[in-house]
């Protein structure tokens, strides 16, 4: 056997992170694609719910402005599937972790941040496909935004600012649960909390107790952001402008608070 | 002689429990090193300090020359970890987790895949190459987390447990992978529970117990405490105490 080929590893310095960057993108990649379960279902999920909220629910939700009900819910189902996305990637991470490769990882002289990166990009990929989905089979039903090429830029950069932070909060949550069923569990607020938004009826048609919950949680600026954008209106009746606003913060403030606590915990949680 | 490992002091406690209670350890340069003790001796959490992947409560140590505390880039410059948990990506197949090593490694792309050809030869698994590492035996992943840990070949190899749950077939295998690093000049520390893994492979055996190395010497020395009985009677005779007769019978249980 000839073990002795290569010799010990010269220092790597800063400018290698984006090899470790690189490297642990598409190692990223490649798990997501190698699930096909979870990628099936990521995929399946859009469509499905899409078809089941225009053509089961929609007759019966009053649609604002009268259209059809495919007017009012993309938004709505662009943020649900974000929640489900969440979900696989905080337990993608939490597989992860209790594994013994990222024991060998943090063992070796390379940027350890590098892992969390490629499980955020892997995440931003996955989701922002699924957002694709969302709308593709919004359009096949029937959608059909007012918006200009201008508002359309303004509602992906939204889009992808959006799913930047719900990353990190999965990423943050996956490192806090410790196993993969705990960290399943613990995703539940992210994909329940938009049925108490506006994403699938306006706020003012929920009962009193609901109702300020729903005008004022944090997805819903997302949701009315983006329907303002495409649809020229919010169902809040406040500006889109006023909604983009709260969303931008809303969104720095989860990816910054969740990439802190992530970091932290990364370096932190094995040691126990 | 030269000490690829020194470590003065180390104690970690978890929840309130001393799990090590100041370890001193030297393990000199181009030799294997064994760290014999039952479950919970706290040996796993020894080889995670000087990977610097737990921080000791308090203790020093350095690991080829370089400080934990202060180079513990350095340190992991120097090491690398392979064992029980076999540390390699399931989803990906043995060729994309040696290559992945190489790139982190620094190696060019060719040269990683030049590597992991080279390696999959060594390691027999030539035939697995490009087959999802899931779908491996125990044997064929321990192997491939051997070959992963030798991508670049580190002046100290940890070995947690190398063999625990393997038959006796592959632990035959593995044996042969390591005596072979070992010729090659890495230095070896490896922990087991198996007397007879630290008897066939060790220079220097070190006998971890409650925290504490209650012996060290060679085979051979440790064996001649005993009036020449096995080196299963010194390591009962070490490790039996009231307080955890029960942990000792099941130990013995274990290994019979």
């Amino acid at each position: 056997m000839t073990y002795a080929a290569t010799d010990v590893a010269t220092s790597s310095s800063l400018t290698d992170i984006p090899i470790d960057i690189s490297v642990m993108i598409v190692r990223g990649m490649r798990r997501s694609l190698r699930d096909p379960e979870a990628f099936i279902t990521a995929l399946m999920l859009p469509v499905i719910l899409m078809l089941l909220f225009v053509y089961v629910f929609g007759g019966a939700f009053a649609a604002e402005g009268g259209g059809r009900y495919a007017q009012y819910v993309v938004p709505g189902l662009i943020v649900l599937c974000a929640g489900q996305g969440a979900g696989t990637t905080a337990v993608a991470i939490a597989t992860d972790m209790s594994s013994g490769i990222v024991d060998r990882f943090r063992s070796m002289p390379i940027a350890s941040s590098s892992v969390l990166a490629g499980h955020i990009v892997a995440s931003l990929a996955r989701n922002l496909l699924a957002t694709a989905l969302v709308i593709g089979a919004g359009l096949a039903v029937g959608w059909r935004p007012s918006a200009g090429p201008a508002q359309w830029i303004a509602a992906a950069g939204l889009i992808v600012a959006f799913i930047f932070a719900m990353s990190w909060l999965a990423t943050a949550v996956g490192l806090l649960a410790g196993s993969p069923e705990a960290a399943n569990s613990a995703t539940f607020a992210i994909w329940f909390l938009p049925y108490l938004s506006t994403a699938f009826v306006p706020a003012g048609t929920m009962t009193r107790v609901l109702r300020p919950i729903a005008a004022n949680q944090p997805f819903t600026p997302i949701i009315e952001a983006l329907r303002g954008l495409w649809m020229g209106h919010t169902s809040t009746g406040a500006s889109t402008g006023h909604e983009a606003l709260l969303a931008v913060i809303y969104c720095v403030a989860i990816a910054g608070l969740s990439a802190v606590a992530a970091s932290y915990l990364f370096r932190h949680r094995a040691a126990a | 002689m030269s000490y690829t490992v020194r470590a003065r002091g180390i104690r970690k406690a978890f929840g309130g429990k001393q799990v090590l209670d100041g370890v001193d350890l030297a393990v000199p340069a181009n030799s294997v090193f064994a760290l014999l003790g039952p479950n919970g001796a706290g040996k796993t959490t020894l080889i995670r300090i000087l990977a610097t992947l737990t921080r000791p409560d308090s203790g020093t140590a350095t690991v080829n020359a370089h400080d934990l505390h202060s180079d513990p880039r350095g340190v992991r410059r120097s090491i690398s970890l392979a064992g029980q948990y076999a540390a390699v990506d399931q989803i990906l197949t043995g060729r994309e987790n040696l290559v992945m090593m190489g790139r982190l490694l620094r190696l060019s792309r060719q040269a990683a895949r030049h590597r992991a050809d080279e390696l999959l030869e060594d390691f027999g698994l030539a035939d697995a190459a490009d087959t999802r590492v899931k779908a491996y035996s125990g044997g064929m992943r321990r192997r491939l987390d051997l070959a992963v840990s030798m991508v670049v070949r580190p002046p100290l190899l940890f070995l947690d447990e190398p063999t625990t749950g393997l038959d006796p077939r592959s632990r035959q295998q593995l044996w042969c992978v390591v005596k072979g690093l070992a010729d090659a000049g890495v230095t070896v520390l490896l922990t087991t529970q198996y007397l007879e893994e630290a008897d066939r492979l060790a220079s220097t055996v070190a006998v971890l117990h409650h925290g504490r190395i209650v012996a060290e010497g060679t085979p051979a020395e440790l064996k001649s405490r005993a009036d020449g009985a096995s080196l299963d009677d010194v390591f009962f005779a070490l490790t039996e105490s009231d307080a955890d007769a029960n942990a000792d019978f099941s130990f013995r249980g274990a290994i019979r």
